[in-house]
């Protein structure tokens, strides 16, 4: 063991994994490719709302691949083609009479760069629940606002500016309002794709700590390239490699005790 | 090169080839910037020159010369019965008042003098139906002159040439000299200009006649190919699959933009006019030839607007379950519409500016009626100039002026909207 894992080591989060219950999410065998591309194969992970997954791996592995089938964002590229099983508590999402709209209101999904309407912080948390219908009343809308800006950890620093742009706030501060955006609809799962990634370290440690606050209301998984970030946040990783999953398990023995040669030389900083 | 690396000395900065280089590298820079202001200049210079042309030649387009002369409103001649016209003003819409105004133009000029304009009667009906009571009494009016008069009272010809040179006789002259210094000519607002259709006298003739059919044709492009060219540029980028189908018509709309105006009038008039069998010279023809003509570079404009849009929106709006229709509607749209707007109004000014293919389509008649409806025969604005600019006439060069600045005018306006629309619109980040 060299200092590089040690680092890992301590920055391991208090909270162990817990044993699952049903996971919400699971995956058998799936298979990505983009043309003639092979980007991902062979992968089955499942997903709980107990645990935080994180996804590690290093560029073009194939986890933000990945990520985005589990809400079905592939299906905006054109040649991506995927195989093998996705279920959303136990329904196939690639079925015929899935309805993908409804899918992505029950897997939200947070992007790399904060990317809020070019609207008031009001009306980019209260779009989702306007789409779907799930406000009945102004008075229900402003509840529902508040509420996901409050799990957001963002009502304090907006409530007296809704009307204000949500692209006038700092790099952080619209990443949570993404954050917030996404409950707004009420998810079961959350997809966070390297949501911290265009972050400094203090809008970094914000948003890890809402990820463990919102840990057990829903499924949560992160991709990251940062590897304490993994240890800190998650109870549950999944490291992939050039296209495959190589080792899924509890974040502590990922990051203590990897089973596959190739986790230990990546979580040591031998490459990646 | 290398070797000095290798061996790791120091740059000689100070070095004559060094001192050089630097010295090339400014006198570069201050050629280029030279040049860039010698080419903003000419352009400057050549929109300077032409804009003096065309207002020192057309401004006087919009004032026009009167004479002043005493009429007779005799109801013998106007050929109505006074007490009649007086409770009946309606009655005089038919009265001879072409022959009053010749008798007194024969009297106070002479016989067979063109003075007076041959529509200045118009002014003496309206007098008599607005009040019948000057029947059968004498009136000082100021009524309008012929071309000729109003020319050499705005100084268009030169004097000091033979008078055999000049298209006006030597008895205009010696009576222009004379109503000049008895203080009976004026010149003013040249009301009839901006009122008024063609005419074959260019005292009488208007511009407001094309600058209508010119607005009706414009309602019918903007009509058709707006929608038309956003929702085509819409699918196209929102929704249809990247194939060899969307390569060709890509291309296509490409190539149509590029096709010369006259051809879309010829298609315009094999079309609309030929097999459709919808009147010729109509505006409703003109607009959709036009139509034909804007929607590519709509397409074109509105496709740019909608790439420009960034793809994390619509992923923001897909990854908390928007449909792709709500996607572009919500999102797409009203971040793309000031490019679109802006897309469009161009096209609408480019449109408004044609003339080529409204030729075709027979929109370069020879109209004394302003048209009252979009089936109505019409005729253009640029059209209106073009016909203008063909005429002998001395007094038709200042008309032809004229017409242009009012083009320019409204093409200052649209390209005026297009901006305020765009900065409207556009959405800070």
């Amino acid at each position: 063991m060299n200092q590089m894992s040690m680092d890992v080591g301590t920055a391991l989060g208090s909270s162990e994994a817990v044993a699952d219950a049903a996971p919400k999410m699971t995956a058998r065998n799936v298979a990505v490719s983009y043309g003639a591309t092979q980007a991902l194969r062979g992968v089955s992970i499942d997903v709980s709302t107990e645990n935080v997954t994180a996804f590690i791996g290093p560029s073009g592995c194939g986890k933000s691949t990945f990520l985005r089938c589990l809400n079905r964002m592939n299906d905006t590229v054109a040649s991506a083609r995927v195989t093998g099983e996705i279920q959303l508590d136990g329904k196939d999402i690639y079925a015929p009479d899935m309805d993908v709209v409804q899918l992505r209101a029950r897997v939200g999904m947070v992007f790399q760069k904060p990317n809020p309407f070019p609207k008031s912080i009001y009306e980019n948390v209260a779009y989702g629940p306007r789409i779907h219908g799930l406000a009945r009343s102004k008075a229900d809308l402003d509840g529902v606002v508040e509420q996901s800006l409050r799990r957001a950890g963002l009502w304090d620093e907006v409530k007296d500016r809704l009307a204000d742009s949500g692209t006038a706030l700092s790099g952080g501060q619209q990443q949570r309002l993404c954050i917030a955006r996404a409950i707004a609809v009420n998810p079961e799962v959350i997809l966070m794709d390297e949501p911290a990634s265009a972050l400094d370290p203090i809008a970094t440690a914000k948003i890890e700590e809402l990820i463990d606050e919102l840990r057990g209301k829903y499924a949560i998984v992160i991709v990251t390239h940062n590897m304490q970030q993994a240890a800190r946040v998650s109870q549950k990783t999944a490291f992939f490699h050039l296209g495959s999953l190589v080792e899924y398990g509890d974040t502590r023995e990922i990051f203590t005790n990897p089973r596959e040669p190739r986790t230990k030389d990546y979580i040591t900083g031998r490459y990646g | 090169m290398t070797e000095r690396l290798a061996t790791g000395a120091p740059t000689a900065w100070g070095s004559d080839a060094m001192q050089n280089r630097i010295r090339r590298r400014y006198r570069q820079e201050r050629l280029f910037r030279g040049l860039g202001i010698a080419a903003l200049a000419l352009a400057g210079g050549f929109l300077l020159f032409l804009l003096t042309t065309i207002v020192a030649s057309g401004w006087n387009s919009f004032r026009a010369t009167e004479v002043q002369m005493a009429v007779t409103f005799d109801p013998a001649r106007l050929g109505v019965d006074a007490a009649a016209a007086k409770a009946d003003p309606n009655l005089l819409a038919k009265a001879n008042f072409q022959g009053i105004m010749g008798d007194a133009s024969d009297a106070q000029f002479g016989r067979g003098v063109r003075i007076v304009s041959d529509g200045a009667w118009l002014t003496l009906r309206d007098m008599a139906q607005a009040d019948p009571s000057i029947l059968g009494t004498t009136q000082t009016v100021w009524l309008l002159t012929t071309s000729n008069i109003d020319q050499l009272a705005k100084g268009a010809f030169d004097l000091t040439i033979d008078a055999a040179d000049l298209p006006v006789t030597a008895t205009e002259i010696a009576l222009w000299k004379r109503l000049n210094s008895e203080g009976k000519l004026r010149t003013g607002l040249n009301a009839l200009f901006l009122t008024g259709a063609d005419s074959v006298d260019p005292e009488l003739a208007g511009i407001w006649g094309a600058l209508k059919g010119s607005f009706l044709m414009l309602i019918i492009t903007l009509v058709i190919s707006f929608p038309l060219g956003v929702l085509s540029a819409i699918y196209l980028e929102e929704f249809a699959a990247k194939n060899r189908w969307t390569d060709i018509i890509e291309v296509s709309i490409n190539n149509l933009a590029a096709v010369p105006s006259i051809i879309f009038g010829l298609l315009g008039l094999a079309v609309f006019l030929n097999t459709l069998n919808m009147p010729r010279s109509a505006p409703i023809v003109g607009g959709l030839t036009l139509a034909l003509m804007t929607f590519p570079v709509i397409v074109i404009a509105s496709r740019a607007a909608i790439k420009a849009v960034p793809p994390s929106i619509r992923d923001a709006a897909l990854g908390i379950g928007a449909s792709p229709v709500q996607v572009v509607f919500h999102h797409v749209i009203p971040l793309a519409l000031p490019g679109m707007l802006t897309g469009t109004i161009l096209g609408m000014a480019r449109a408004l500016g044609e003339t080529a293919p409204l030729l075709m389509i027979g929109m370069r008649a020879f109209l004394t009626s302003v048209p009252q409806g979009f089936t109505q025969p019409a005729t253009a604005l640029p059209v209106q100039i073009f016909i203008w600019s063909d005429n002998v006439s001395r007094g038709f060069v200042e008309k032809t002026s004229g017409a242009i600045i009012v083009l320019l005018l409204f093409l200052l306006l649209i390209n005026g909207l297009a901006i305020y629309l765009r900065n409207k619109f556009e959405v800070r980040w």
